[in-house]
């Protein structure tokens, strides 16, 4: 197994993750540990939110560029690693904080 | 004229001649054809006379027969004409027979009679001449028609007339014949005129349809980054082209290449989220240890301020991998570039449980799992991490063996390691300690180990260079053996630690308890040698400020500290700590502050300018008494320490305010540069230091003087 898909085993097991998504750069999932629809709208949307914000680092500075997007919710946070190139993948975390 | 017998009438003049033949068939089959032929052209309704005779159906298929004959009905039968030879009228028997029912005058002329000759020369002339003779021909055929159901005699006469008419046309033109000059006509009569009507195609209207091709809207915005996108995309294909051109030999070579990382790209799809699912699994922790983050960052323990001296040590994240639970920690490092990261050396104490090894890198913001990870086969017992070089890690192993680990290269095993053939130690390494890099700018790093060696250990190229530094050996330099041979009794090297400012400086100290001052340049002698301990000296450091101060634990439960320029071989300072110390430390931030682990799980944190007979934080930090502590490490930057156990846990904890005590900061020296701040800094713990030396003599003094 490779050392990717070890950390993200380790993620995937983490006290209060509840998904872990790899998709591609049109919001297309490529693995998942979550049904089926949900990881389908999750990340479709956040896909579209990654361009936007994307989109508006750029916009402020060409030279700059979005790296990670973290997104605080009522419910939970969701973590989305956003490669930059048209081949990068996606990577999107849905945790629950503290379930203790 | 009319050849048909039947009571019909006048129908139109066309269909009647049809009708006239096709008398004997059925009228409807007639009426059919007519139906097919003309069915355009004619009403179908039949047009008829009022007074037409009714005939019954059985009248109307009457057949009647009639022979057409060629003569002449209308024809005189007796005429007669006056006989000037037999003086009397006789009947001509011969009868002209002949009916004209209709005549006309054509206009052509062959163009060699002479008519037509005058014609051409006529001219213009000509023109109206015929013009007028067609109109004369038009009245004739009128006439013609009209005279046509009429007697025979009155057709002859017409015929007649006709002749006068064509006798009368030809003279007129005659006279301007001779006027007009001749002039050949260009092919009169010598063509034809030829045409044929073809069929008329029915028109037809074919179409079909092709399948639409695909269509798509596609609208964009372009965006101002895009656009600084494609100019660089643009101005990089361009580098490469240049590159290219200077090198045109390698193109195979790039091609092989280019093949190569298509491969790589297809066989891992998502290794392209190896650094963000690095990154999210930091995120992760961050977010489940968020409090103990917080803690490590912002808790300041309120109650010290009513504990008068005392401190305590917060308990923060605890270090732990399941395949070193069974590891002592041997030795813990932070790295001196990074902050938050240290490395964890396991091995084992215990002589007769020796296994494998680990070195483990972890850093603080990713409590569970190590970041780095090494297995060895022997057990780890030191490590250090290369001053400048971070990614650089020394160990020394169980087996004797040193071994340089780079975590750049991602490889399971050390780059460097030495051998029985590259002298290797004897006995375990007890210590190892980079240095500064030798003329030849080579990497290089002394070990230290129970074999008596002290090694100096030089990384050149892809080996490793040993050389002997000092062999350890104890004073009374032989020793009786019970047979009264003699045997050469060496010692045993435990620890080492390097003078902060002098370079060639170091002290060792042994298993016997000694602690020898060294120098790199004399490789026989010691400087200086102290009998610290009864036990072995497990650790040896120097003061970070002061340059004469150093201090020793042992496991003969005491914490010493020495002054070089003590005069005495005493210490300045003993504390018993009621267990075997493993591990003591200076605090990099105090010239006066340290901090010992013992055996009983219990950390030592004394601050001689507050106590200097008391430790000001005695603390257990192990879940279970069993548990030993073995290591101790500061933090550089933050106020915490990590402590390391036997059972392959570390520990990190947050010291509380009271035992990090810094001086106050004089009004105005905010602005004063880094550089000054750090030597008033030093000057101020020196003077710490010697003001608390002053103090401990002077009562020595005093008894002297008593004496």
């Amino acid at each position: 197994m490779s050392e990717v898909e070890e950390t993200l085993k380790r993620i995937q097991n983490h006290q209060g993750v509840v998904g872990v998504i790899v998709s591609n750069s049109e919001g297309i999932a490529n693995r998942t540990n979550i049904d089926n629809s949900t990881t389908v709208q999750c990340s479709s949307q956040f896909s579209k939110l990654c361009k936007l914000a994307r989109n508006c680092i750029r916009e402020l500075d060409p030279e700059n560029d979005l790296t990670f997007l973290r997104v605080r919710t009522k419910k939970n946070e969701v973590m989305c690693a956003a490669g930059s190139g048209p081949d990068d993948h996606m990577l999107l975390v849905i945790q629950s904080p503290s379930e203790n | 004229m009319p050849t048909k017998g039947t009571a019909r009438g006048k129908a139109p003049p066309g269909a009647d001649k049809r009708k006239a033949k096709t008398i004997k068939d059925d009228d409807t089959i007639t009426e059919l054809r007519e139906d097919l032929d003309d069915d355009w052209t004619q009403p179908k309704q039949l047009v008829k006379p009022d007074d037409q005779l009714q005939l019954s159906e059985a009248e109307l298929k009457e057949e009647f027969t009639r022979i057409l004959t060629a003569n002449n009905p209308h024809a005189p039968q007796n005429i007669v004409r006056y006989s000037f030879k037999d003086l009397q009228y006789k009947q001509t028997s011969s009868v002209d027979q002949l009916a004209i029912h209709f005549a006309l005058d054509g206009n052509l002329i062959h163009k060699d009679s002479d008519e037509a000759r005058r014609q051409l020369a006529r001219g213009e002339q000509g023109v109206e001449v015929v013009s007028e003779h067609q109109s004369e021909a038009g009245d004739v055929e009128k006439a013609d028609t009209g005279t046509d159901t009429e007697g025979g005699e009155k057709a002859e006469g017409e015929s007649g007339k006709e002749g006068d008419g064509a006798e009368d046309g030809a003279p007129t033109p005659a006279p301007a014949a001779g006027s007009s000059s001749e002039k050949k006509l260009t092919n009169q009569f010598n063509f034809s005129e030829r045409a044929s009507q073809t069929y008329n195609n029915p028109l037809r209207e074919r179409g079909t349809t092709t399948e639409p091709p695909p269509r798509a809207t596609y609208s964009s915005n372009v965006t101002q980054w895009e656009i600084y996108d494609a100019y660089q995309e643009d101005f990089e294909k361009q580098e490469k082209s240049k590159e290219k051109k200077v090198v045109p030999g390698r193109k195979d070579e790039e091609t092989k290449r280019k093949k190569l990382t298509i491969v790589d790209s297809q066989s891992d799809d998502i290794s392209s989220v190896a650094r963000g699912a690095k990154i999210i699994e930091r995120m992760v922790n961050q977010n489940t240890y968020d409090d103990v983050a917080q803690d490590f960052k912002y808790y300041e323990d309120q109650s010290d301020e009513y504990r008068d001296q005392e401190g305590t040590l917060l308990p923060l994240w605890k270090f732990s991998y399941e395949k070193a639970k069974k590891l002592a920690v041997t030795s813990l490092c932070w790295s001196p570039c990074y902050t938050d990261v240290f490395a964890v050396g396991h091995g084992s104490y215990d002589f007769m449980k020796q296994s494998n090894g680990m070195i483990l890198f972890y850093t603080l913001k990713n409590p569970s799992y190590p970041e780095y990870m090494y297995q060895t086969d022997s057990g780890v017992m030191c490590l250090d991490i290369h001053p400048t070089q971070p990614y650089l890690v020394a160990a020394g192993f169980y087996d004797g063996c040193v071994g340089v680990f780079n975590i750049h290269e991602n490889k399971g095993g050390p780059i460097y390691l030495s051998t029985a053939k590259t002298g290797k130690h004897t006995d375990p390494v007890w210590q190892v300690r980079w240095q500064k890099e030798d003329l030849d700018n080579n990497l290089n790093f002394f070990s230290v180990s129970s074999d008596g060696r002290i090694t100096a250990w030089t990384l050149i190229k892809n080996e490793l260079h040993y050389m002997d530094v000092i062999q350890l050996n104890t004073n009374d330099l032989l020793a009786d053996a019970v047979d009264g041979s003699q045997l050469a009794t060496t010692g045993a090297g435990m620890s080492f630690d390097f003078h902060k400012q002098n370079d060639y400086l170091f002290l060792v100290g042994t298993e016997e308890g000694k602690v020898h001052v060294c120098s790199k340049m004399y490789s026989s002698t010691f400087l200086d040698t102290y009998n610290a301990h009864h036990m072995a000296v497990y650790r040896v450091a120097w003061n970070h400020y002061h340059p004469r101060i150093f201090i020793t634990c042992s496991a003969d439960w005491s914490v010493k500290i020495w002054d070089r320029t003590n005069s005495k071989p005493e210490p300045v300072f003993t504390f018993d700590l009621n267990s075997a110390v493993g591990d003591v430390a200076w605090a990099p931030y105090s010239s006066t502050v340290f901090a010992a682990v013992t055996t009983d799980g219990k950390v030592h944190v004394y601050d001689l300018n507050v106590n200097k007979y008391e430790a000001i934080c005695e603390q257990l930090v192990t879940p279970k008494k069993k548990t030993k502590l073995t290591h101790i490490s500061f933090n550089t930057e933050y106020p915490v320490i990590i402590v390391g156990d036997d059972r392959g846990y570390v520990t990190c904890l947050k010291l509380s305010p009271n035992l990090r005590k810094m001086p106050k900061e004089k009004k105005g020296t905010e602005q004063v540069k880094p550089e000054e701040k750090a030597a008033q800094k030093l000057e101020f713990e020196v003077n710490k230091m010697e003001k608390l030396l002053a103090m401990v003599r002077q009562p020595d003094n005093k008894e002297k003087e008593k004496h």
